[in-house]
């Protein structure tokens, strides 16, 4: 972990009430030297997570979402970046953390599971083996205690006959196994935050119902707080508590799941919204597509990053979208979004903009 | 190119343009050292009808395995049937050699998924969507270039960036190039296999509505391959449902999203994501398992091993693909026990032994 | 696995018969007549006859090529003299049986390509590890420029060059002698440490720039990471995730590489003065012993190929996906 400043955290940020963040993120930014310049794959991000609660972090490709939570885990290359900002887990920085210090939360305190658990598991060892080894490094469990501790997680994640599977590499599992693999990999140490990049989008459909309810499930058991990230907003409905949209490396928009999917503010969630396909509108109407493709990040407009793709930027006067960067602006209620389009605009454009 | 009359917008007045039946694909499993016997084989497509109207488009959705892909491909010639009959306006093409194949195959053309892989890297834009009139010896008025300059302009390119390469392209672009080069023939039918699963949503939605529009002005057919169920719905007239290489149910796409019969149809609906915080009623279906291998599937029905419903009479006897009472014209199950026509009602079935051993609360029981 | 073997084994000998089978055509049937030339100045029509049938070429080509493979196993019994198994016939130059000059040189040519690709793998990936675990630091930078003159480098150019400074000057290193194991084996190491270490330093500039490059790809694989994701040290993901992975690679371009391996060997024999196979070789080539010849060229086609067998059997132990069929 890489950082250059050397301020200390600027104070607990203001919580939702009663409910103390278990993970805490303010201002972060991550940047990449790359050949052609400098990237800013996240660009001033804060949320912060209770206990128990699942936010979800939606964006298409290149919106910074994985970037993030690779960031909390400490798993960027200090080489080629820098991470500024706050990362607070149940009050502790993880920012300017120790090596080690991390190396202790990672997979115990704090755990990830990752989109394709054909490439994210090692071909080279056991899946019984791949499971025991963090329950033993952060338990100090012997090696028949770890791998009693394995086939129990990987019978709790719905595998059968665990006792005779444990021994067995990924490639003899189906897809659908991997992914539970994959969960009882990362749920062994019984972590607090548990960060799930897209973790069902490699999966059939039929398969990624019983995934996400299974994660749903586990939640409920331990109080587990998640991170949920992906691109699909009909996943986000039903498993998020509270959801974030990113959008070249920025928050355009946060609120529950019921603001964002019911009543969003900001013209790139009407567009996501609009682009979506669903299963019981009118499908003889076309697609709302958003028009133009996502900005590159070596070289983001100016103003605000949507304003090329946004149809409304000519309503905001004195062509504000194109030179002044909107505030994520609080509205009360853990709702926020950044737009310049004046409130009654918005409440006027809303209705029409989700069907 | 729309000349001949305003093509049907439903499907159903249109005369079938692809005709297949009892389609089969099978992959052989070999083994061996220096002499290969077969030891068995990948059943991907093993016994399909279905027709393909004028102007329509017929999706065909299913789950990884289920050999819906196979299906394309055979249906473009990419891959040699094993069994069956692949009718083209009434010709049979199902052994057409390359020769014999000629004159079809500028008629029917293919979308890929990945638009990175289905480009060559190394050709400008207009190199590519002119090749296929180049190979086919096709002279439009007014010489290729200005007709692939109109074709960039059609799919939403800019004809300025004729001498560009792939890789100055987005996904989504990449996509358009691939369909301008299928439009290049004038096509009667593109199959399109998974054209906007590797794109991102606000993306994905501008590749529908180009390809709906295509449809809509040029009367070109569509087999719309998809794994997607609501991307499926939003462009298809007609949706086949498949599974381990059969088609379990067929029908007009209200009928199969609003009264679907077959479990599968039911588990699939079930499972679909949908954007609505309050997607009250439905009901909530959770199959347990992943689809068994097709090189040994089940016999009887191949669903049972998954179905809550699944009795003696599912293992013993292969279900047709009829028309169950009470369904539209059209609309056929392979179900031997056929669900209710409805999707809304309050019912949860969980067959996923983790799932059901946590909501009822207790540890659950390793299964043997 | 012993599936596998005994199937590897079987292909290694089919291989084999066919690589004799085609020597022996190239060196039997060719013009020159080796009976002319151990025949002499005053050559009767009789005498060569006589040559030819002490030396079995009266026999049509099959039968003297059964005969010499069944001789391999069971031993002969020449018109010139007892060859005992295995029997790769009667060397045309002292008539001694082949196996016999064989098994006194061979054995400095297998130590020196043992021993110098067990040098050049150790100083090779060792190095090449060292250099991924500090990418970018000057240790790195260094051993790169250093790797890109090892590869231009002549083994008849350091040889030499070593010699002076290591032996003549520094007196640190003994001149490289034939080893000598049974009688004297702490002699015989001392005497290849310095022909390995040149032969080695061909080979182990490639093996570290290979090495950094695999490791540095292995340590961005997604499953490395996934490690790094729960927890494991840096040292352990480096070496049982990354090295895990870098391991087949490597071990492939060994196999490739053990063609080059024995030629090194005999080109660095050549260099010390060593009587190992390759001095045999050019021996044999010049006085057309074609004999040795062909017992030279089966006796390497053999280690190459069975040492191959044993690399492919090594995967499965790397690589639990690959299926030894």
């Amino acid at each position: 972990m890489t950082t250059a400043t050397e301020d200390r955290p600027t104070g607990p940020p203001e919580g939702t009430p009663g409910t103390e963040p278990f993970l805490s993120v303010r201002d972060l930014r991550v940047r990449f030297a790359t050949e052609d310049g400098l990237v800013k794959a996240v660009d001033g991000l804060s949320f912060d997570l209770p206990r128990g609660r699942t936010l979800g972090i939606v964006g298409e490709s290149g919106s910074g979402k994985s970037v993030t939570n690779l960031a909390v885990l400490g798993l960027h290359d200090p080489r080629v970046t820098t991470v500024t900002g706050d990362i607070l887990l149940d009050g502790r920085e993880l920012t300017h953390a120790p090596r080690r210090a991390l190396e202790r939360l990672r997979g115990n305190t704090m755990s990830m599971i990752f989109q394709d658990s054909l490439t994210a598991l090692s071909p080279y060892y056991t899946v019984g083996r791949q499971i025991a080894e963090p329950y033993r490094k952060h338990t100090g469990a012997s090696r028949a205690r770890a791998r009693r501790r394995a086939v129990e997680m990987l019978g709790r994640v719905g595998i059968p006959r665990p006792e005779r599977r444990v021994d067995d590499y990924p490639h003899h599992f189906s897809g659908g196994m991997r992914q539970r693999a994959m969960i009882a990999l990362a749920l062994v140490c019984d972590p607090e935050l548990l960060i799930a990049d897209e973790p069902t989008t490699a999966l059939d459909v039929t398969v990624q119902a019983q995934i996400l309810d299974l994660l749903a499930d586990l939640q409920r058991e331990r109080g587990t707080a998640i991170v949920f990230v992906t691109h699909d907003l009909g996943v986000v409905a039903g498993v998020c508590d509270e959801v974030l949209v990113m959008y070249a490396g920025r928050c355009v928009e946060r609120g529950t799941v019921r603001d964002i999917l019911k009543s969003p503010r900001h013209p790139y969630t009407w567009g996501l919204l609009g682009s979506l396909p669903r299963m019981t509108d009118d499908a003889d109407e076309p697609l709302r597509p958003i028009p133009g493709t996502p900005p590159s990040l070596l070289t983001p407009p100016p103003g605000c990053p949507f304003h090329p793709r946004c149809p409304y930027r000519d309503q905001v006067p004195d062509d504000r979208c194109r030179v002044e960067r909107p505030p994520l602006a609080p509205e009360g209620g853990g709702r926020a979004s950044a737009c310049h389009l004046p409130d009654e605009r918005v409440r006027e454009l809303t209705p029409g903009a989700v069907r | 190119m729309g000349a001949s009359g305003k093509p049907p917008v439903d499907g159903s007045a249109g005369a079938p343009l692809l005709e297949v039946s009892g389609l089969v694909k099978h992959f052989p499993v070999l083994q061996g050292f220096l002499l290969k016997r077969q030891v068995g084989a990948v059943r991907a497509v093993d016994g399909v009808d279905f027709a393909v109207r004028e102007g329509e488009a017929l999706g065909l959705v299913g789950e990884s395995g289920c050999g819906k892909s196979t299906t394309g491909r055979l249906v473009t010639r990419l891959l040699e049937p094993t069994a069956g009959r692949i009718a083209y306006r009434g010709r049979d093409i199902t052994h057409a050699t390359r020769k014999q194949l000629a004159p079809v195959r500028s008629e029917i053309q293919m979308i890929f998924q990945d638009p990175y892989a289905s480009l060559n890297p190394r050709q400008t834009v207009g190199a590519i969507v002119s090749g296929p009139m180049e190979i086919n010896g096709i002279d439009p008025p007014g010489g290729r270039e200005k007709r692939v300059r109109e074709l960039l302009e059609t799919v939403g390119l800019n004809p300025e960036h004729y001498n560009r390469f792939p890789h100055e392209f987005s996904g989504g672009q990449r996509q358009r190039v691939g369909i301008a080069r299928a439009l290049g023939l004038s096509p009667k039918l593109i199959v399109a296999d998974e054209p906007v699963s590797a794109l991102d949503v606000s993306i994905q939605a501008q590749v529908v509505n180009l390809l709906r529009e295509l449809r809509r002005e040029r009367g070109i057919a569509f087999l719309f391959i998809a794994h997607d169920l609501a991307v499926v719905r939003h462009f298809s007239q007609r949706v086949a449902v498949m599974y381990l290489g059969r088609i379990v149910e067929t029908g007009d796409r209200d009928a199969l999203y609003r009264r679907p019969r077959h479990p599968y149809t039911h588990a699939l609906l079930s499972a679909a994501p949908e954007p609505d915080p309050d997607a009250q009623g439905r009901e909530r279906i959770r199959l347990a398992g992943d689809v068994p291998s097709p090189v040994d599937p089940p016999s009887g029905c191949r669903f049972r091993t998954r179905c809550w419903k699944a009795r003696d009479k599912c293992a013993a006897e292969e279900p047709p693909l009829t028309r169950v009472e009470g369904n539209a014209e059209g609309h056929l199950t392979a179900c031997h026990f056929p669900e209710e026509p409805t999707v809304v009602r309050d019912r949860t079935v969980v067959l996923d032994p983790a799932l059901a051993a946590l909501e009822e609360g207790t540890p659950q029981e390793e299964e043997t | 696995m012993l599936r596998f073997l005994v199937r590897r084994l079987l292909g290694a000998v089919v291989i084999l018969a066919l690589i004799s089978a085609l020597t022996y055509l190239l060196f039997f049937t060719l013009p020159s007549d080796p009976a002319l030339l151990s025949c002499g100045k005053n050559c009767t029509p009789a005498n060569v006859a006589l040559i030819h049938h002490n030396l079995g070429l009266d026999k049509p080509v099959p039968v003297q090529y059964g005969e010499y493979m069944a001789g391999i196993f069971t031993g002969r019994r020449l018109p010139l003299g007892n060859c005992p198994a295995p029997c790769f016939g009667l060397s045309f130059a002292n008539d001694a049986p082949v196996w016999t000059i064989l098994s006194s040189r061979y054995p400095t040519t297998l130590s020196l390509a043992v021993g110098g690709a067990a040098v050049f793998l150790t100083v090779g990936v060792g190095l090449g590890l060292v250099s991924a675990w500090t990418r970018g630091s000057l240790f790195d930078r260094l051993a790169s420029s250093v790797s890109l003159m090892g590869q231009s480098v002549q083994i008849y150019f350091i040889g030499p060059l070593a010699i002076y400074l290591l032996v003549d000057r520094l007196r640190w290193l003994d001149p490289g002698a034939d080893p000598d194991w049974s009688h004297d084996p702490a002699g015989a190491v001392g005497g290849l440490v310095l022909p390995c270490l040149v032969m080695s330093v061909i080979f182990w500039s490639n093996y570290s720039r290979q090495t950094r490059s695999l490791m540095i790809e292995q340590l961005a694989e997604e499953h490395v990471r996934t490690a790094r994701a729960k927890g494991m040290g840096r040292g352990y993901v480096f070496f049982r995730y990354a090295l895990r992975g870098a391991m087949g690679p490597i071990v492939t371009l060994f196999g490739i590489d053990l063609g080059s391996v024995f030629g090194g060997a005999i080109i660095t024999e050549t260099t010390f003065g060593l009587h190992g196979l390759g001095q045999l070789a050019v021996a044999a080539v010049t006085q057309t012993d074609l004999p040795l010849e062909m017992g030279v060229m089966l006796f390497s086609s053999c280690a190459i190929v069975l040492f191959n067998v044993v690399i492919d059997a090594s995967y499965a132990f790397i690589d639990p996906r690959v299926r030894l069929l």
